[in-house]
């Protein structure tokens, strides 16, 4: 596991944070605070479960956005997905859904109660199951950023080229430079930095932040999930910020291209058009989402059964939006901890084990 | 999220398909999504797709930086 | 646990909703007082000048043959081990099957020859069992349940009472292989036979470590939920915390593969031939020597010790951070996030 280790030495890490002890003081001299969002849940999982935080200075905050498409999926698809599966329908999905709380009941419980749904690692395991069982109907949950929405989609391809009628997608796919933009307008949102995702990136490249960096002139930095490539972000955008510049760097070049993956934006495009969609306790942003294209309807879920995946009415107590934009951190929520835990989630931040909260509980108590 | 791993190819098959491996445990991965794989090309693998290929010499260079500060570290700490 | 009706799935898994149907549907009718209180892994029972050790198990898994193993051995492991680390010598099994109609003899048979291998490997005796058959579609191929008896070792009088802050954490070998290589041989992810269950007895490493008395406090089997489930249940209401270092914690590399393909943390995972043991500070070292010496403590290494921070579970990681290490929730489910 030399590509994976190699980014997680002890001695290396020490080094880099001590550069980043030096900049944090010389930003505290400036009276300054270095805010970086984190705009995808696997970073926040890895700076969890490094322990992160906890080796960083009191004036670098790290502040989880909403890069978690399980956090930001409605309460309308979850109780979607259920209806059609107390329908009889087969439902399969990703681990990540299973307990996510939909107005009032999760697809586990719907599993508890009859309901067929079946965790697969991978959306081809969908397929192999809708071979396997030519009279039943089968679902597959799309929900994923760019990174997860090529390898769901090859679902259609796979489907059409063996004449397979019994599977299709129920799809809550999300963009993450739209979600970027809505940040960057949202005046209640104090970020000064961008830890940019690492393989969302590999899908519609470095270059696609250009525009946005160049409007909003907040340092960015594509930074890896490994421990020491957080770190290293981390020291990118103290070095930008102590320094006054405002640039996109891509350290995670080993993986991500200036253009992206060419072959996963064609299929991207080929089958899906923007759309506008709706981010759970944010609200909708506009062409935000990706829909299937009229021609590909017969593998579109929400209209081959006739289902909605939108509305929905979330806790009204629940302050997840504010998580997911940063406004407050998880433990300044009212429910944390008390309401709202990992067993007895009120909202997707505390369901996904990368959600925000759930992080901070599992975490940093 | 997207968690995804390093893997290498072992083996090619049709259909775009492939086997890869990491440690010694081999795992069915669909290499539709990549142009001209070849073996023992390290893949980056999501949901059992690989989605991006492992540039191996932008890689070593983040090792051997990774590497270098060890030493530096580990030499300051012991003067 | 207030609104939840019907049992789920995660009932089972061994974290935190497991233990609340135990505390408030078993140990409210049957564990107020006598053996069954604090749950340990086996009763001790006074019979005349002996003490004997009497623990149950139930053995449930799909497939039931897998790499390193089948339920058969899972079935003479699981009890052996309950009664080692409670500090008995095992002697005798009961075995009771349940059968699904349709399942073919031949699979019967191999398990059940698996059951005879493990349990004349080990020296424990099957004196009384039972069989049923069910309807197709009533129980999932086969189910076990074995029950054992031991004799109490004399020297041994473990407990979460008896731990002591500065007392070391010592592990007899990797964790997690057991769960990964059932969760990659159900899932159908894995194309090679690599990673294998850990299933074993642990006994011999009991019986060895006798030899130091009073000074080896506690010890129990990383099953369902893994080390974090352990720990993490002795800290409760305790008057100490453990912290852990992950730089020194052992695992099979193959595990950890599929562990990060997975996305999985190893330290939920189960283990079906391991232990942890919590022993005086001076002896640690020698345990480990001790245990190297037979192929099931190959692996033994110390990976923590108990400190002064009640009621949590730290875990110092590979890079100097620092967090904690909760009970699991339920079940374990892969991630693509």
């Amino acid at each position: 596991m030399k590509y994976i280790d190699g980014f997680r030495n002890h001695l290396a890490a020490k080094s880099i944070t001590g550069d980043i002890r030096e900049l944090a003081a010389e930003l505290l001299r400036q009276n300054r605070e270095s805010r970086i969002m984190e705009v995808c849940g696997s970073h926040t999982m890895s700076i969890a479960r490094y322990g992160i935080r906890q080796i960083l200075p009191g004036n670098v905050r790290l502040i989880s956005g909403p890069g978690c498409p399980v956090c930001v999926t409605d309460a309308a698809y979850i109780d979607a997905a259920i209806e059609l599966a107390e329908k009889g329908i087969q439902i399969a999905t990703f681990g990540d859904m299973l307990k996510v709380p939909g107005s009032s009941k999760t697809l586990a419980d719907a599993r508890g109660s009859g309901g067929q749904v079946h965790v697969c690692y991978s959306p081809l395991d969908a397929v192999k199951l809708a071979e396997r069982n030519p009279d039943n109907e089968i679902v597959f949950l799309g929900i994923g950023f760019e990174t997860t929405v090529p390898p769901v989609i090859s679902i259609i391809r796979k489907a059409k080229a063996e004449n397979l009628e019994n599977i299709s997608l129920l799809t809550a796919f999300k963009l993450v430079p739209p979600a970027l933009e809505a940040l960057a307008e949202d005046k209640d949102v104090a970020v000064n930095g961008f830890l940019l995702p690492a393989h969302v990136s590999a899908i519609i490249g470095a270059d696609a932040y250009r525009s946005f960096v160049d409007k909003y002139k907040i340092p960015s930095v594509i930074a890896g999930f490994e421990p020491l490539d957080i770190l290293l972000g981390i020291k990118e955008l103290l070095e930008q910020l102590a320094g006054g510049r405002a640039e996109l760097v891509n350290q995670y070049a080993r993986v991500v291209k200036k253009q992206g993956n060419r072959i996963a934006l064609n299929l991207i495009h080929e089958l899906l058009e923007p759309a506008d969609a709706s981010w759970r306790g944010i609200g909708t942003i506009p062409g935000s989402g990706l829909a299937l294209r009229e021609e590909f309807s017969d593998f579109d879920a929400s209209k081959k059964f006739h289902i909605s995946t939108e509305g929905g009415e979330p806790d009204p107590r629940c302050r997840c939006g504010d998580v997911l934009r940063g406004i407050i951190f998880p433990d300044e929520c009212p429910l944390f901890g008390n309401v709202c835990t990992p067993l007895l989630p009120v909202g997707p931040c505390m369901v996904s084990s990368e959600g925000s909260c759930a992080a901070y509980y599992k975490y940093s108590r | 999220m997207c968690l995804a791993v390093p893997m290498k190819i072992i083996e090619l098959k049709e259909n775009s398909s492939g086997v890869c491996e990491l440690e010694s445990i081999h795992y069915d991965v669909d290499l539709s999504l990549i142009e001209t794989t070849k073996l023992d090309d390290y893949v980056i693998v999501h949901a059992g797709f690989a989605i991006e290929k492992l540039d191996i010499a932008e890689a070593n260079e983040r090792l051997r930086l990774f590497a270098e500060l060890a030493e530096t570290y580990h030499d300051a700490d012991n003067t | 646990m207030n609104n939840i009706k019907r049992i789920l799935l995660g009932h089972g898994g061994g974290g935190k909703l497991s233990r609340d149907l135990i505390d408030r549907e078993i140990v409210t009718r049957f564990g107020t007082d006598g053996p069954l209180v604090g749950l340990p892994d086996g009763a001790l029972l006074q019979v005349g000048e002996e003490t004997l050790v009497f623990s149950t198990d139930n053995f449930v898994v799909n497939p039931l043959e897998f790499p390193g193993g089948d339920i058969g051995k899972l079935a003479v492991h699981g009890t052996v081990n309950d009664i080692s680390v409670t500090g008995g010598v095992p002697r005798w099994l009961s075995l009771a099957l349940i059968i699904e109609e349709g399942l073919e003899i031949s699979v019967l048979q191999r398990i059940l020859d698996s059951v005879k291998e493990a349990a004349e490997e080990i020296g424990v005796q099957i004196v009384t069992g039972d069989t049923k058959v069910v309807a197709r579609g009533q129980c999932d191929k086969l189910f076990i349940n074995t029950a054992g008896i031991g004799r109490k070792i004399p020297e041994l009088n473990t407990g979460v009472h008896r731990i002591e802050q500065g007392d070391i954490v010592i592990t007899s070998g990797t964790l997690g292989d057991h769960g990964m290589a059932i969760m990659a041989a159900r899932e159908n992810l894995t194309l090679n036979n690599d990673l294998r269950s850990d299933t074993g007895s642990v006994y011999r490493l009991v019986e060895a470590a006798a030899k130091w008395g009073n000074r080896i406090k506690f010890m129990r089997d990383p099953t369902r939920g893994g080390i974090a489930a352990v720990l993490g249940e002795i800290v409760e209401n305790s008057s100490f915390g453990i912290i852990l270092k992950e730089e020194k914690i052992p695992y099979n590399p193959d595990a950890r593969a599929v562990a990060e393909v997975l996305g999985i943390d190893l330290m939920h995972v189960a283990c079906e031939g391991r232990m942890l043991l919590i022993c005086a500070p001076e002896i640690a070292e020698k345990i480990i020597k001790t245990w190297r010496t037979f192929p099931e403590g190959a692996d033994a290494g110390i990976i923590g010790e108990v400190t002064d921070d009640i009621g949590r579970v730290i875990l110092e990681t590979q890079i100097g951070g620092r967090r904690m290490v909760d009970i699991p929730q339920g079940e374990l489910l892969p991630r693509i996030c």
